[in-house]
């Protein structure tokens, strides 16, 4: 019983942040049809960003808000540098400057602040733990479930029932003719770079929170989850996105409690071979989606 | 309400418009034949803002407006029916609907009157208010489409093959509703292949052949052409 919470509280809060991470990748896929291979240096951006403004002593919350607008800005960043100039050219042209603005921003880390790995502020509310029915657990992971269920929430309140949002979700299936009715294109591609930014900002406070630490190279992860869970879950849908994110969790969690201390340092292998079997399964993805038109 | 002159447009090497020039006046009801290929639907969407012109001239009320945004031909009155209908399939009927009024989602009051309206005129999207559009069927997407693109409350419509695929008693009610609309003092340019039924409603037609205009006139003068056929069938 006390194992089974245990899982259940580690499974939802590693799901939670799967999910926002690959809800964040797909939001821009879903429009573009191009996948943000700098994605992941959102998180690193925020994590800099907090450990820069750490030693202002303003409170955390002020601090945690300051760095995931900063992580919504260089979305709207990527957009500016990496997928406006290029974007009516071709698949390979966007891979390329992604990659590019990627790396850019890892080597601005590693020159202007340094390879080794920087400590960030955190409240104490994050190294504390709590007993739940027996189960002692750090109430990062309960404030990560909570997160995730409000920022889900939201977004599907967003993506629901305001105009911007059914907007975003009629690009994401025919670009051309959301124009043809008078929404503005680059209207609709901000917002969704601006929404990954604010995702992977959100995210990032418990994914770093976790590590305690920030380096150049820590987006590397994220993106691969968020990939792999997008990929998973069906490239073309939100739900799926969402779905893949927790499977994904569900996976690592279960291995990490069933598979035996000597294999455990092997995880990914064994996460990675039933992605394939999923894959071999379900070639699309879990969700399909809605039949998409051509690449924007 | 449009001009259009020497109007070229093409994908790549593909040359589809090859210096096309007609008019569409206010409250008329013009006609774009041709056999498939013959670059109607590429005309169309050049007008809509969709396609950018690689040469000539579009004038809309007047304005020139050459190679200006889908966005922006919206916003000056043009509403656009394309041939793929481009139903959003994930979005319920309603929210279609709503997205058609983008450009005037401020005047609630207005969009939710003409929301009734729309409802009225077509019962079947009424009854289908809140299910994904990807699930009607191809008749009621194409109400769907129209209904979208009269949300935006236009001066000039662009149909393009509003009949295509549809059981004839559907293209029947479709026509008769295409009437209704011109006789509100809507403009419409319509593309079919169903010539004989769109020269029967029609002040005006063209013959589109391999990209150019290869004839033009009042609806009776080429409905009597003789060699009609021979053009429309590109012999």
């Amino acid at each position: 019983m006390v194992g089974l919470i245990q899982f259940i509280i580690d499974f939802l809060s590693l799901g939670g942040a799967y999910a926002l991470m690959a809800l964040g990748l797909v939001i821009v896929y879903g429009i573009l049809k191009l996948v943000n291979f700098a994605y992941g240096e959102l998180i690193m951006v925020a994590g800099y960003t907090l450990y820069l403004v750490g030693g202002t002593g303003m409170p955390w919350i002020f601090m945690a808000i300051i760095a995931i607008l900063m992580s919504v800005l260089f979305g709207i960043l990527t957009d500016y540098v990496a997928f406006r100039p290029v974007r009516a050219k071709s698949v390979t042209a966007v891979l390329i400057t992604s990659f590019a603005f990627s790396t850019l921003l890892q080597n601005g880390a590693l020159l202007f602040i340094s390879p080794r790995p920087r400590n960030i502020p955190l409240p104490d509310i994050f190294t504390e733990t709590i007993e739940i029915a027996g189960v002692i657990t750090p109430i990062r992971n309960l404030l990560t479930i909570a997160t995730a269920v409000i920022s889900l929430s939201l977004f599907t309140w967003l993506m629901r029932r305001t105009v911007i949002g059914i907007a975003m979700r009629a690009a994401a299936t025919h670009f051309t003719m959301a124009r043809m009715l008078g929404v503005p294109a680059n209207l609709i591609i901000t917002s969704a770079f601006a929404i990954s930014g604010l995702l992977a900002g959100i995210v990032s406070m418990f994914w770093l929170g976790r590590i305690g630490a920030v380096t150049p190279g820590i987006g590397l992860e994220p993106l691969l989850i968020a990939f792999i869970a997008t990929v998973i879950g069906g490239m073309r849908s939100l739900q799926g996105a969402v779905l893949g994110g927790f499977l994904l969790a569900f996976i690592d969690t279960g291995l990490n409690y069933t598979l035996p201390q000597d294999l455990l340092k092997f995880r990914d292998a064994f996460t990675f071979s039933l992605v394939i079997l999923i894959l071999l399964w379900r070639p699309e993805g879990l969700l399909k989606g809605p039949a998409s038109g051509q690449r924007t | 309400m449009i001009k259009v002159s020497n109007l070229q447009a093409g994908y790549g090497a593909v040359r589809a418009v090859r210096g096309v020039s007609l008019t569409l006046g206010k409250g008329e009801l013009v006609t774009v034949l041709g056999a498939n290929g013959a670059g109607k639907s590429s005309l169309m969407l050049t007008i809509a803002g969709a396609l950018k012109p690689t040469g000539g001239q579009v004038f809309f009320d007047g304005k020139d407006v050459t190679g200006a945004t889908p966005e922006r031909m919206v916003r000056l009155g043009l509403a656009m029916v394309p041939e793929t209908r481009d139903v959003f399939p994930d979005l319920t009927v309603a929210e279609n609907l709503r997205l058609g009024a983008y450009i005037r989602r401020k005047q609630v009051d207005a969009v939710q009157a003409d929301l009734e309206k729309m409802y009225e005129i077509f019962p079947r999207l009424k009854e289908r208010e809140h299910q994904a559009g990807g699930t009607l069927s191809g008749g009621e997407q194409q109400m769907l489409v129209i209904a979208r693109a009269m949300m935006s409350d236009p001066k000039v419509l662009l149909l393009d093959e509003p009949s295509l695929g549809l059981a004839p008693n559907l293209v029947d009610q479709i026509f008769e509703m295409i009437l209704e609309l011109k006789a509100t003092g809507l403009s419409i340019l319509l593309v079919e292949q169903n010539a004989s039924k769109a020269l029967q409603i029609a002040d005006r037609a063209y013959v589109l052949r391999l990209g150019e205009i290869a004839a033009e006139g009042t609806a009776a003068e080429i409905s009597e052409a003789s060699d009609l056929h021979a053009m429309y069938l590109g012999g």
